[in-house]
């Protein structure tokens, strides 16, 4: 990470591609050693950027175990803090084929911040069905916890100030692999 | 999107994310539970002061799949059918709270009043207004539309029957028209109202020369009720030179589907065998009703209650 040294300069790469394929390689092994192999597990990326990490991490433990499920969820219709905002347009929710029941679900995120997202998400999930048990993986954890949610996988622990904002930028939908860590705009 | 009153008001982009979040509602529902937390502690008031049993059956299911609380007035067995006023239903409305008001009226600019008017704090949706607009039915007719066909860019609809006094039509050929298909009208001369030359669309007196071409044909319902001279001589008249038979069904390409707002007179404008053929999508068009309603409640409802506007 050469721009990483320059310390307060932003915006400023925090991971570059070859740091976020290292980190969902590792996540993918994680996954797969916690869990005793890959069977039963299911993985949910959560839009917008959950959604190709899910599907890396899924083409990862494929390569070792075989292929495994892969779905989205959009919990943005459970969110908690919908009329603080104007209303924004739904992203894709789709549940695998042979559904979540008594699965093991892995939700995949970009980036933790506040945990409401995650909250969202596991209040959507009990009207999916009923998993065995669900965990969570994120590529970026930057703090700021405002309800008792964590992580099982980590990609890389990024401590930050509020007034910052973690973007993860992914080839799928920003044409380039890179976390970059920039001052929110006023 | 701080009202939806009329096609005419919406941007393209404003339609297409309707329809896309009608498109993901669907998804959102089609499982075994099927209500939304979204909208708790919302009120939406269906304000029906004409009869309708689709619409309001509708916006009725739409918001309580959302978790909306929903108050149905209609004008038979209130205060509506002892001659209170718009106004003084509305402060009504307003001193209870209504975070939504879906109205119908057989005055046409009903709703724009209501919305405008500043008797009401509440967002208004226009369930359609005497004879000039019905904007969910044209969301629903293009969403149906868009499922079987695809980008509705360059497709060819035809709208046939009772255009004069139908409210559906005016909204679907703007909707349409908005979304880049070409719409052509069809009807009795007697039946296509003043100034629809001005419409971005196409006239025609002969059914039988659009069909060979069209994607899709929307007959509209001859509205009997709304009629005080007489259109056309007789209903058979009617029926065999603009109503929907197998004959003409025939004519249409092998893909096109037949879509009809209902409630449908069968055996005046469609024919029951044409009704009940598998390229009718009139009872998918019932259903899909519910999940345009339920994009139209989310995205003037789900977001702040300020003026702001989608991302």
């Amino acid at each position: 990470m050469p721009h990483a040294a320059s310390g307060e300069q932003h915006p400023r790469v925090l991971m570059s591609a070859a740091d976020i394929s290292r980190a969902l390689t590792r996540i993918g092994f994680q996954i797969l050693e916690r869990n005793k192999g890959g069977k039963d597990i299911v993985l949910m990326g959560i839009p917008r950027r959950g959604v190709p990490l899910a599907r890396r991490l899924a083409s990862q433990i494929a390569q070792v175990e075989g292929d495994i499920p892969v779905g989205s969820l959009d919990p943005t219709m459970y969110r908690d803090d919908l009329r603080l905002r104007p209303a924004r347009p739904l992203e894709q929710t789709s549940v695998p084929a042979d559904g979540i029941d008594d699965r093991v679900v892995v939700l995949v995120d970009d980036v933790l911040f506040s945990g409401r997202t995650v909250r969202a998400a596991l209040t959507a999930l009990d009207d999916l069905g009923r998993p065995r048990g669900v965990q969570l993986a994120v590529l970026v954890d930057r703090g700021h916890r405002e309800l008792p949610i964590r992580p099982d996988y980590v990609g890389k622990n990024v401590p930050t100030s509020r007034d910052e904002s973690v973007q993860v930028q992914l080839c799928e939908t920003d044409g380039v692999d890179q976390v970059v860590l920039a001052r929110e705009e006023p | 999107m701080q009202h939806l009153l009329s096609a005419v008001d919406l941007t393209a982009p404003e339609a297409i994310t309707l329809l896309d979040t009608a498109e993901e509602m669907a998804r959102l529902t089609d499982r075994a539970i099927k209500k939304l937390p979204t909208l708790r502690g919302r009120t939406v008031v269906n304000l029906f002061f004409e009869d309708s049993t689709r619409t309001r059956t509708s916006f009725e299911l739409a918001a309580k799949r959302l978790s909306a609380d929903v108050i149905n007035f209609s004008a038979k067995g209130s205060s509506l059918s002892k001659g209170e006023s718009l106004k003084d239903t509305a402060l009504t409305l307003e001193a209870m709270g209504a975070d939504a008001i879906v109205v119908r009226h057989s005055a046409s600019g009903a709703a724009h009043r209501l919305a405008h008017a500043g008797w009401v704090s509440a967002r208004v949706v226009n369930a359609g207004d005497g004879t000039h607009e019905h904007p969910t039915q044209a969301l629903l007719d293009a969403f149906t539309m868009r499922r079987h066909l695809g980008e509705l860019a360059g497709r060819r609809v035809v709208i046939v029957g009772d255009v004069l006094h139908s409210r559906v039509a005016r909204s679907n050929v703007h909707l349409l028209d908005l979304l880049g298909a070409e719409v052509t009208l069809v009807g009795p001369p007697t039946l296509m109202p003043v100034g629809v030359e001005c419409w971005p669309c196409r006239v025609s007196y002969e059914v039988d020369a659009e069909l060979p071409k069209a994607d899709a044909v929307t007959m509209l319902r001859v509205q009997a009720e709304r009629m005080r001279a007489s259109y056309f001589p007789s209903t058979r008249e009617y029926a065999r030179r603009y109503g929907l038979d197998a004959h003409r069904l025939g004519l249409l390409p092998e893909h096109a589907i037949v879509l009809h707002p209902g409630p449908m007179n069968r055996g005046m404008e469609i024919t029951a065998e044409v009704a009940d053929s598998d390229r009718a999508v009139i009872v998918e068009q019932v259903g899909n009703g519910v999940l345009v309603r339920m994009a139209v409640l989310y995205l003037l409802l789900g977001g702040t209650g300020a003026t702001g506007d989608q991302r």
